[in-house]
């Protein structure tokens, strides 16, 4: 039974080199409103329990805030459902159809989740404007990626994203000579490029200048609608100016969700987090 | 060895031959022989007669001094002085020999070669000596030597002593050496016409290991008359095979234990210089070798130490392959933490000036080091299994060097720091660890037991400027299957690797096992990328 | 074409190139039409030691291009061109027919040696030039193929992948020296005739093979170009920098590697196969650890992340070690040692970092292995 199961499991990691290209036509289904599904999730280091039974859903097209204090959970949450890591025990799907934790990485990537790390990860060898071409979307299989062209669409695409991030001036200086805040636009220009259906993003702020977290604040927001979009951050300013919903992670549960409002009003809350 | 069996050959003659005759009467001195003295003077005829006559009578005579003069007599070490015909021992010295008095054992200093003369010898005459000895070890005071003697004859075991044998049991005390006798009796009770006599014996050789008993219990079962002692024959013989498979494989697992406490010796070294600080060192196989050369150097510098002088290059050892690996991490590595790809490559370069030094200091060749005699020979635990010393005294010594290792990373404060270190390096210089002279130490360490495991290596193999290529991938292999940081790991790693090693060589040949473990790592690594006990957390993630 | 676009901004592969056709142009004239007493004769054996330099030029530029753009420090490229040597001394072999020792016109000599009475499987085939010529691309290609398979789905990186490519390299080492493998054992090929019908110690065989070393050079370095100023060859260096990165935006880095990986070792096969005829023999010695972790500091002295930088190193090590061991055999090895610290240490960018005016990249080249 036990060599039964890991056969399976053999082939199923098969399927990373299948001949197949299945993970990039499959769509979420997300006839029931959500778009994300964390279900029971339980996950522990060396019997830390970093995830404790979380439950966490997401409607299609809404952006979301998740926050708590250090170590609570949230990083590993997004390893979660970006392929990173895998729970010992619960579900995530992606839509109702899709079972994210049956899916690779780059499989997870192509099905149209994007992630910005906490810790700006910019190819620091590669011009900016190099950085977002590889994020772009599209066929990333290694044959059309050898033979790849850019169109002029493309091209267009690209400037318009500089733009949006500011670095029309740095497209070709490479991506490793620019500020701490530069990197975080640059990566979230990547995730544009990307154009992925959900936005993960872990503290996008971190290193920003005040009016960098406005155009910041400004951008998640007109996301929002056409993408889902979930963002990590302790910035309660930048939370407050963004967020219609907040949830409270603690301890790898989830301790409260709501509006901002609600949340700062809850005694839960504020006697672990912003009772500090 | 070689002694042993020649002693065998000669029995025959002693069963037959007058010397057995006086046999059961040890330590009475025959009344009408002539004395100890007077039969080594007759040696001196040139008459083979003569001496053998005087052979006959030193091993009637019972004489403590007999074994030792006839024993040198064999071996050609028997020689007598021109000036004054006195019979004496002589050892070879590098120019003449240095002589001792046969009668008196006192020494006589150093005589040229032309002063002595040797007492030659004949093929009858060896014959004869040989059985003398053999007889005189049976009635020897020290029931260990009887023993001996009488595990010699049943490999062979001729019916016309059996009378011979017969009679020392009735004299004997001890039960072991009684055991044996009367096993060996059983032996040529397998040849008695009587056939009662042959279906006891064949009981009384059961689960016997000897491979005479098998051969002779084997050909009783194809050719006795009788269908019981055919059946019984079976029986014993089924009884044996299964008792041989099992030392069998305890054999096995010995030489495999052996070989991976190599390979533990090996690897353990690169445990701490890969395992706890990241560094790649591949001249890691060098700073065994610079151990193995230590060895040889330290026997050079004391050539009448001997046995001691392996005690010596243990330290030594380490002291030097520690002092080199001081100077290459000051030299070098320093400047690479963090990029151990980096360290592979210098550390490479590295490796290839140590076996150019070697070669252009010392020699090209290999050099010759010394087993102490405390090393050689084996210990028999039954004839089917004997475990040779040198072997197991390198798994000895591979737990001994494990568990110093184990204190000082786990009982001292170098060790406390080396782990803060090698965690969370910033961290700990935050708390006041010195973390460059932890580096250095630590580093120092690992080439240090480098050198302690080229001291054991170098009573294993050939010593010379190319022995540290040959361990340095076994090694890396080690460290990789056990689990990168973890020094269990490495010592279960090694002893696995080396059993399995051993499990393959019969079926598959020395060669095809090594390249069958190879392939077997590769894949093992590919399933648990981080060896059997990895190490875990997000740090490991690197 | 793409390829000649290729090489658009490699200043330095331009030069290499055009040096490579001068060479191209000028050594057989020297060879074949200058008379042999005079001053600017060039002797048959340089030429073929030149050929033998291209051919390690060749295998450098290979290791390059999993090392310097895919960050993975392979130890068993040494491997992958001596199973490319042998699979075209198989062919050599085979053509040598009844003028072996022995005669056989089936067997090689040492099968015969062996009172091998047919021809393993494995050898048939190998009397077809385009046979032999398949298999001099497929089998390293093949076995870099399923090793890294394995190897890059279970994400074995940086050291770890390093020490198991060297216990490959190994391991293929001791199983060629086996009599039992049916490669010639401790011996290994030798004696070979003719190649396609053309003597092998005529000169014009050896100009012939020193031209082709000088093409295949060429493609490969042409080739290689062509894979690393594409959008592949960027998603390759930014897998050597920040390959989980790579992963979340949809990349599958397992089958990236894997094809750089087996094209490499592919190209490393090309090299073998020019290799062999040219120095006339093949054994397992090829297969030497060492041999693979020196070919990795021909491409550091040069220069990695260059791919010319790689041509260079192959060749001014090889002339110096050609040098040294002539003159003075002791020092090639304090030499070559020393070699391997002070690049390291003091030059990671190799020689052509100390000329290249940094035009655009703060890469550092020290920086990228994790
Ligand atoms: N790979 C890992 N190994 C061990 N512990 C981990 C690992 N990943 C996360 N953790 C632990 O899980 C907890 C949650 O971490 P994280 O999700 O990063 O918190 P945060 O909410 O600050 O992002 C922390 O205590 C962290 O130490
Ligand atoms: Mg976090």
């Amino acid at each position: 039974m036990k060599a039964l199961r890991q056969i399976q499991k053999a082939m199923r990691r098969d399927r990373q080199f299948g001949l197949m290209h299945s993970a990039r036509d499959m769509a979420p289904d997300v006839s029931h409103g959500e778009l994300l599904y964390l279900e029971d999730l339980n996950l522990s280091f060396d019997g830390f329990k970093a995830i404790d039974d979380l439950s966490f859903y997401l409607e299609a097209g809404e952006l979301r805030c998740v926050i708590g204090p250090n170590g609570a959970g949230k990083t590993t949450m997004m390893d979660i459902i970006t392929g990173k890591t895998r729970p010992d025990s619960g579900s995530a799907s992606f839509g109702l159809n899709i079972d994210l934790l049956e899916l690779s990485e780059s499989e997870i990537a192509e099905i149209g989740i994007g992630r910005k790390f906490q810790k700006p990860t910019v190819f620091e060898c590669h011009r900016v404007i190099e950085n977002l071409e590889l994020a772009m979307a599209g066929d990333k299989r290694v044959f059309p990626t050898l033979f790849a062209k850019l169109t002029g669409e493309q091209r267009d695409r690209i400037d318009d994203v500089l733009g949006i991030i500011g670095l029309t001036e740095h497209a070709y200086r490479d991506a490793g000579a620019l500020s701490h805040g530069q990197k975080q636009w640059l990566e979230i220009g990547m995730l544009l490029m990307q154009d992925p259906l959900l936005l993960l993003v872990d503290e996008p702020v971190a290193g920003m200048t005040h009016q960098e977290m406005d155009r910041t604040a400004e951008l998640l927001r007109s996301l929002a609608g056409n993408h889902s979009v979930v963002v990590v951050e302790h910035d309660m300013e930048f939370v407050r100016a963004i967020a219609k919903r907040v949830t409270v992670l603690h301890r790898g549960r989830v301790l409260a969700e709501g509006t901002m409002d609600q949340i700062q009003n809850d005694p839960k809350v504020i006697e672990v987090y912003l009772g500090e | 060895m070689q002694l042993a069996r020649i002693l065998l050959l000669g029995w025959g003659l002693v069963a037959l031959g007058p010397a057995s005759a006086q046999g059961h009467a040890p330590r009475e001195p025959a009344q009408a022989a002539p004395s100890f003295e007077q039969s080594l003077t007759q040696l001196l005829d040139p008459s083979f007669k003569v001496k053998s006559a005087a052979v006959d009578a030193i091993a009637a005579g019972g004489d403590e001094r007999a074994p030792q003069a006839l024993a040198a007599l064999l071996s050609g070490r028997l020689f007598y002085r021109k000036s004054d015909r006195r019979v004496v021992y002589a050892e070879r010295r590098t120019d003449g020999y240095r002589i001792t008095d046969v009668l008196s054992g006192e020494p006589l200093g150093d005589a040229g070669r032309h002063h002595i003369k040797k007492i030659g010898i004949n093929n009858k005459l060896r014959r004869q000596l040989r059985a003398a000895i053999a007889g005189l070890a049976l009635d020897h005071v020290e029931p260990k030597v009887r023993l001996d003697a009488v595990r010699r004859m049943m490999s062979d075991p001729d019916p016309n002593l059996a009378p011979r044998l017969q009679a020392r049991l009735d004299l004997e005390q001890d039960a072991a050496v009684r055991e044996a006798l009367e096993q060996t009796l059983a032996v040529t009770d397998l040849v008695s016409p009587d056939a009662k006599v042959r279906l006891a014996a064949v009981g009384a050789l059961r689960g016997n290991l000897e491979p005479v008993v098998r051969n002779r219990l084997s050909t009783l079962r194809e050719q006795d008359e009788y269908p019981e002692i055919k059946s019984a024959a079976t029986q014993a013989l089924a009884d044996i095979e299964r008792k041989l498979t099992l030392y069998a494989k305890a054999e096995t697992l010995f030489f495999g234990l052996s070989l991976g406490s190599v390979l533990v010796l090996a690897a353990i070294g690169l445990a701490i210089t890969f395992g706890v600080m990241g560094v790649i060192n591949m001249a890691h196989g060098e700073l065994i070798m610079l151990g193995a050369y230590t060895t040889y150097l330290v026997q050079q510098a004391m050539p009448n130490a001997g046995e001691y002088s392996l005690l010596v290059a243990i330290p030594a050892a380490f002291l030097v392959a520690g002092a080199f690996g001081v100077v290459i991490e000051q030299l070098v590595i320093r400047f690479l933490y963090g990029r151990p790809l980096e360290t592979l490559l210098a550390t490479f370069g590295v490796s290839l000036i140590l076996q150019q030094l070697v070669r252009t200091t010392i020699s090209a060749q290999n050099v010759a080091v010394e087993n102490p005699v405390w090393m050689s020979g084996s210990l028999q635990i039954n004839p089917a299994l004997s475990l040779t010393y040198n072997r197991i005294y390198v798994i000895l010594f591979t737990l001994l060097v494990f568990l110093g290792l184990l204190l000082i990373l786990k009982r001292t404060t170098l060790g406390l720091q080396v782990r803060a270190v090698s965690q969370n390096r910033a961290m700990a210089r935050a708390m006041g660890v010195r973390s460059a002279r932890v580096d250095a130490l630590t580093f120092g360490l690992g080439a240090g037991v480098a050198g302690v495991a080229g001291v054991a290596l170098s009573q294993l193999t050939n010593v010379g400027p190319n022995m540290g290529q040959a361990y340095i991938i076994d090694a890396f292999m080690v460290v990789v299957f056990g689990g990168v940081g973890n020094l269990w790991g490495t010592l279960i790693g090694g002893l696995t690797l080396g059993v399995a090693n051993k499990l393959l060589e019969p079926w598959a040949g020395a060669v095809l096992a090594k390249i069958l473990v190879l392939v077997f790592i590769i894949l093992f690594i590919q399933k648990r990328p981080r060896g059997l006990f990895p190490q875990r957390g997000r740090a490991a993630e690197g | 074409m793409g390829f000649i676009r290729a090489l658009k901004g490699d200043t330095g592969g331009q030069i290499m190139l055009f040096l490579l056709g001068l060479v191209a142009i000028v050594v057989p004239i020297l060879n074949l039409w200058v008379p042999a007493s005079s001053p600017w004769y060039l002797s048959t054996y340089t030429v073929t030691l030149l050929g033998k330099y291209l051919t390690y030029a060749l295998l450098a530029v290979a290791v390059d291009l999993v090392w310097g753009y895919l960050g993975i420090l392979s130890l068993g490229h040494g491997a992958f061109f001596a199973l490319g040597g042998y699979a075209m001394g198989m062919y050599l072999m085979r053509q040598i027919g009844e003028r072996g020792v022995y005669g056989n016109p089936e067997l090689p000599d040492f099968m015969v040696f062996l009172d091998w009475s047919e021809l393993p499987w494995f050898w048939y085939g190998f009397d077809q030039f385009w046979f032999a010529a398949l298999m001099v691309v497929l089998v390293p290609g093949l076995l870099a193929f399923v090793f890294g398979w394995l190897a890059f789905r279970s994400r074995v990186t940086g050291v770890y992948l390093s020490i198991i490519t060297q216990a490959l390299t190994y391991a293929l080492m001791l199983a060629f020296f086996r009599n039992e493998m049916g490669f010639g054992g401790n011996n290994g090929l030798t004696d070979f005739k003719d190649i396609l019908g053309f003597d092998l110690r005529s000169d014009g065989t050896r100009i012939g093979l020193f031209l082709a070393s000088a093409a295949a050079l060429a493609l490969g370095y042409l080739a290689c170009r062509f894979v690393v100023s594409s959008r592949l060859g960027r998603v390759a260096v930014a897998i050597r920098d920040a390959e989980a990165r790579v992963r979340f935006l949809g990349y599958r880095v397992e089958r990236v590697k894997l094809w750089i990986f087996s094209f490499s070792a592919a190209l490393a096969g090309v090299a073998g196969a020019l290799y062999v005829p040219q120095v006339g023999i093949i054994n397992p010695g090829e297969f030497a650890p060492l041999n693979s972790i020196e070919l990795v500091i021909w491409v550091a002295i040069g220069g990695r992340f260059t791919l010319y930088g790689a041509v260079l190193g192959a060749i001014l090590v090889n002339y110096a070690k050609t040098y040294f061991t002539g003159v003075m055999p002791e020092a090639w090895l304090f030499a070559l040692g020393g070699l391997f610290v002070l690049v390291t240490l003091l030059l990671p960018k190799g020689i052509v970092g100390l000329f290249a005016r940094r035009k655009r990249s703060t890469a550092q080249p020290a920086d990228v292995t994790p």
